[in-house]
């Protein structure tokens, strides 16, 4: 159990923790790209496009 | 509907119960199987009066000619033809609504029985007499209340409204049928089992996990349906884009899923027992435990919340989202944070040290997201500002937005390691809870049932929106006296543990400091007690509302005294 846990405890704070850190890099990258408000606001206005 | 085959299912499984009874290995388990048994024999019973056993509905006999049977069989083809077609157009899709105004009584039901429970066992630690031996006293009780408030009455809440919210943004009718009603139902037999489980002693003694684990897996069989009834329907919308709130539930319903069988995992003494032992121990086990435990707080209390406040500000305020773009970074950020703030409630054990400061950083990082989702939905009312004048039930959403606002301000404070050694094992944690339960999950819920019971009822209004501002006013009250008193409380009781006089022993015995507490404790009882009143005054508007009365009014935000002409 000891080494096994080791290697997870050093996957999670090297490449486990670059990994998630660039995701959501990318997302926010993502949402705030040029372009993306008009798309964000025609989700936004689903919820009042019924009763 | 004819439901045979469903009726037949549950007989059986009452059956099956009746069996468990007799061969149980253990006197709890045998309790816990007749309970079992008997509601499970209601349901059957329930459900075959409603099975019509009218002549023409009966299984034809042999002897009746064949031409009757394949006439049917046209009529059952042209009737699903019918429905294509109906299906086909895209004219107005036929929600599944059914389900969630159950889910909305449910809601108001558990939120009482959660509420009414959580004032006894206020009382039963001001006056220990309270406490009933063996059933009602407080060790079992405490389970009851915090299973009713969050699973029972926030669950319900969640599952309705989630249920509502993705028909509509979706625009598609729920996947699965029936299996929606199996979601509601299966989830009422847990909550049941759960509770008079408390009550017979049968524990995990895991906070807000503890049914044993025969409940556990029922309750995984129903996740696993709600999961599938959810995503089928997000599989057949007809809106490109998946709006931010089911984004939310989503997150709600696949980490639960995680979270609960990974702290669930045990192994039973025997199949026919109510105990079984946890597959992890010491301090790997509380650390599964506690990254359990906030997570339910990150992911029920909060995400599944947060789902309920981005469809129905919006829709109350009739406004879209302030901003839609910081919906979606306020969504990633918490849930990659969320996940690793569990070992803040273990300051100061055995756990190591690294991870306790993983946990208090984590948790610090969480103001932002937190508090950009705050921002974001009390924007939303910018420019609308003076709706919160004539329409209490969007001031209910928005205190329960401002009480997001500081419980997820306060927590992060209590995480940080010096302030945990002070608040850490006092009332201030109570106190804490509640401000964010009570105040932020409560009010949000109770904004949902208020918008939603005129619409699923097809009211022109609610009966009465005086009441809501009374019960608005009430549960404000409550909860404002609820947390100050648990800050005083609190803070003293820490401050009495750690206070060392000149010869290094402690001034106060343990003892002391519960006697000074007393006070306090019954002002948290009067606290709690303002808010089921308030509770109260939702059930007598809702009942009203759903049976179709109006009640003659002066409209809100009008002055109580026109000046003369």
């Amino acid at each position: 159990m000891e080494p096994d846990y080791h290697a997870m405890r050093a996957f999670a704070d090297t490449w486990g923790l670059l990994a998630m850190a660039l995701f959501f890099l990318c997302v926010v990258g993502f949402v705030l790209r040029p372009g993306a408000r008009r798309s964000a606001d025609e989700a936004a206005a689903i919820p009042l496009k019924e009763d | 509907m004819r439901y045979t085959t469903e009726t037949m299912l549950v007989g059986l499984a009452a059956f099956l119960a009746l069996l468990g009874a007799g061969f149980a290995a253990d006197v709890p388990f045998r309790e816990h199987a007749y309970v079992l048994f008997v509601v499970l024999a209601i349901t059957t019973i329930v459900m075959m009066r409603r099975i019509d056993f009218s002549g023409d509905k009966m299984i034809p006999l042999r002897a009746d000619t064949p031409g009757d049977r394949t006439g049917g069989r046209v009529v059952a083809r042209s009737e699903t033809a019918v429905n294509t077609a109906s299906a086909g157009s895209t004219a107005s899709i036929a929600y599944m609504d059914d389900v969630v105004r159950y889910g909305v009584i449910a809601t108001v039901f558990w939120g009482i029985v959660g509420f009414l429970v959580g004032v006894v066992i206020a009382s039963q630690l001001a006056w220990p007499d309270l406490n009933i031996q063996p059933w009602f006293n407080f060790g079992r009780m405490r389970p009851l209340h915090t299973s009713a408030v969050i699973f029972a009455f926030g669950g319900n809440a969640l599952i309705a409204t989630s249920f509502y919210v993705v028909q509509r943004t979706c625009r598609a009718r729920l996947w699965g049928g029936n299996l929606a009603w199996f979601v509601f139902w299966g989830y009422q037999l847990f909550i049941v089992m759960a509770a008079t489980g408390y009550l017979l002693g049968i524990t995990e003694g895991r906070e807000y996990a503890e049914p044993e684990w025969y409940v556990d897996l029922w309750l995984t069989v129903v996740w696993v349906a709600y999961l599938a009834v959810f995503l089928g329907t997000l599989v057949r919308r007809k809106e490109p884009h998946i709006y931010v709130a089911n984004w939310f539930y989503l997150a709600f319903i696949v980490t639960i899923a995680m979270l609960h069988v990974v702290n669930n995992l045990s192994l039973p003494v025997s199949f026919v027992g109510a105990k079984s032992y946890s597959a992890f121990s010491g301090v790997q086990d509380a650390l599964t435990q506690w990254w359990y435990g906030h997570n339910a707080v990150g992911f029920f209390l909060t995400a599944g919340f947060l789902g309920m406040m981005y469809y129905f500000i919006p829709k109350q305020a009739n406004r879209p989202v302030y901003s839609y773009r910081l919906s979606i970074i306020h969504f990633w950020a918490l849930i990659f944070l969320y996940i690793w703030a569990g070992p803040h409630h273990l300051h100061y054990t055995a756990l190591p040290d690294w991870a306790q400061t993983l946990g208090m950083v984590f948790s610090i990082m969480l103001w932002m997201p937190s508090w950009g989702g705050m921002i974001n939905g009390l924007m939303t009312l910018s420019g609308a500002w003076d709706k919160l004048r004539t329409d209490p039930v969007l001031r209910m959403m928005v205190i329960s937005v401002a009480f997001y606002g500081m419980s997820t301000f306060e927590g992060p404070m209590m995480s940080i390691k010096s302030v945990n050694s002070l608040s850490h094992y006092t009332d201030w944690t109570i106190g804490h809870v509640h401000s964010g339960a009570l105040g932020w999950v409560g009010m949000i819920s109770f904004g949902a049932v208020y918008h939603l019971t005129p619409k699923l009822w097809g009211r022109e209004r609610l009966y009465s929106l005086r009441l809501v501002n009374w019960h608005f006013w009430l549960a404000t009250l409550g909860i404002v006296v609820y947390a100050a008193v648990m800050w005083v409380s609190g803070i003293m009781q820490g401050l009495m543990w750690r206070e060392y006089g000149d010869d290094g022993y402690l001034v106060y015995s343990f003892a002391e400091t519960v006697a000074a507490m007393h006070p306090y404790y019954v002002l948290r009882m009067l606290g709690g007690a303002m808010f089921l009143a308030g509770a109260l005054i939702m059930a007598f508007n809702v009942y009203k509302t759903i049976r179709g009365d109006v009640r003659r009014e002066v409209p809100m935000g009008t002055p109580a005294l026109q000046p003369a002409e």
